[in-house]
């Protein structure tokens, strides 16, 4: 099976919208597919990753625990773009802290977000063979 | 070339069920193939079998369902997304106990890897949606 | 060829027009289709953006112009095509980057 690079375009904040949950599950089972996997969250699509995410009183499932599970999945190239943030008044900070393991440096923890600013992304996103918006 | 199309948004409710018809139209008559139309999120509902829209006005699903016949086409509807908004084939109603179905002559329900493996096994993958 | 960026939403709705310029690099194509065909019109701040925006070219669906009547209000710089440009489109560029 060919490798592609894949990217998931990520703009929509989390449950006004169901974009962005149903977005997460494409992810999950594409996993299996073994891609070139990146996810890029962009405009409001920051918010999907901040922390501290308690639904219970509107009676939606809390589904951002399922973020950090992304580097078990060997989804680890996870861009959030600068601009997005500092628009909304957010740090690295505010955002979960995604980790995945380098079995090629003794399962290594490394850091899966990278903060790019937009010109950094558009670049990446310019190498992709697909892009996924939801 | 080998086109998939990703349809996100429910017909009528927004322009994306109409433009990606007409794109898929279009790119079959200029020659292409299109590997596989997949909807997801509310895009599930385009293959609904009991829509009745005015006469005067297009009816999608059934647009849908005839241009899938004339081309042989793959409408994949994402079981995920089919089983939250209650679209249902013969065999899935079966399996989840419903004695109706709904899904339309001409889709068929798959999963999310139908998806993955449109963007992997097409030239290109062009995403319609709100 | 690099990307095709399409746009359906009107500039005035959202910022998804300013958005998709910051990401079309030079040699791309931004495709204004939906109600995105608003920000091909003249006398907009859209408008402008597009005459100063370098290196990128821009294309409208006509047949979106069309059902908005807007035909006659089209700016400068902006090719318009018709579904099959836009199979074209998408066939003589890389990728596509669909900005919903």
């Amino acid at each position: 099976m060919a490798v592609k690079k894949f990217m998931y375009v990520n703009r929509k904040a989390p449950y006004g919208t169901i974009y962005a949950l149903e977005s997460l599950e494409v992810v999950l089972i594409g996993a299996a597919f073994d891609q070139d996997v990146s996810l890029a969250f962009i405009g409001d699509g920051v918010y999907e990753l901040t922390k501290g995410q308690n639904t219970a009183g509107i009676g939606q499932k809390n589904f951002s625990p399922t973020y950090a599970a992304l580097g078990d999945y060997d989804v680890n190239k996870i861009y959030v773009e600068k601009e997005s943030l500092e628009e909304r008044g957010l740090t690295l900070d505010d955002l979960q802290h995604l980790i995945w393991e380098d079995e090629d440096e003794d399962w290594a923890e490394k850091d899966s977000i990278r903060l790019v600013s937009r010109a950094e992304l558009a670049d990446v996103m310019a190498e992709q063979d697909i892009c996924l918006s939801f | 070339m080998k086109f998939s199309i990703q349809v996100n948004e429910g017909p009528y409710q927004h322009q994306a069920a109409d433009s990606a018809y007409q794109f898929a139209k279009a790119a079959i008559a200029a020659g292409h193939e299109i590997f596989r139309v997949f909807f997801y999120h509310d895009g599930v509902n385009n293959a609904t079998k009991l829509a009745v829209p005015p006469q005067d006005d297009r009816d999608i699903p059934k647009l849908w369902s005839e241009l899938a016949k004339e081309n042989d086409l793959d409408l994949v509807v994402c079981i995920a997304a089919a089983q939250r908004r209650g679209m249902m084939d013969v065999d899935e109603a079966k399996r989840q106990g419903f004695e109706d179905n709904n899904l339309k002559e001409g889709f068929r329900i798959s999963g999310l890897g139908q998806l993955i493996e449109a963007g992997i096994e097409s030239d290109r993958l062009v995403v319609f949606g709100a | 060829m690099g990307l095709l960026h399409t746009v359906n939403k009107s500039p005035f709705e959202s910022n998804t027009f300013d958005i998709a310029l910051g990401y079309a690099k030079e040699g791309s194509t931004v495709l204004l289709i939906e109600d995105g065909v608003y920000a091909a019109t003249t006398g907009t701040s859209a408008a402008d953006k597009i005459k100063n925006a370098s290196g990128v070219s821009f294309a409208v669906l006509g047949p979106d112009l069309q059902a908005r009547g807007l035909e006659g209000k089209l700016a400068d710089g902006i090719k318009v095509v018709d579904y099959d440009g836009f199979v074209s489109l998408v066939a003589e560029h890389d990728s596509v980057q669909s900005w919903l």
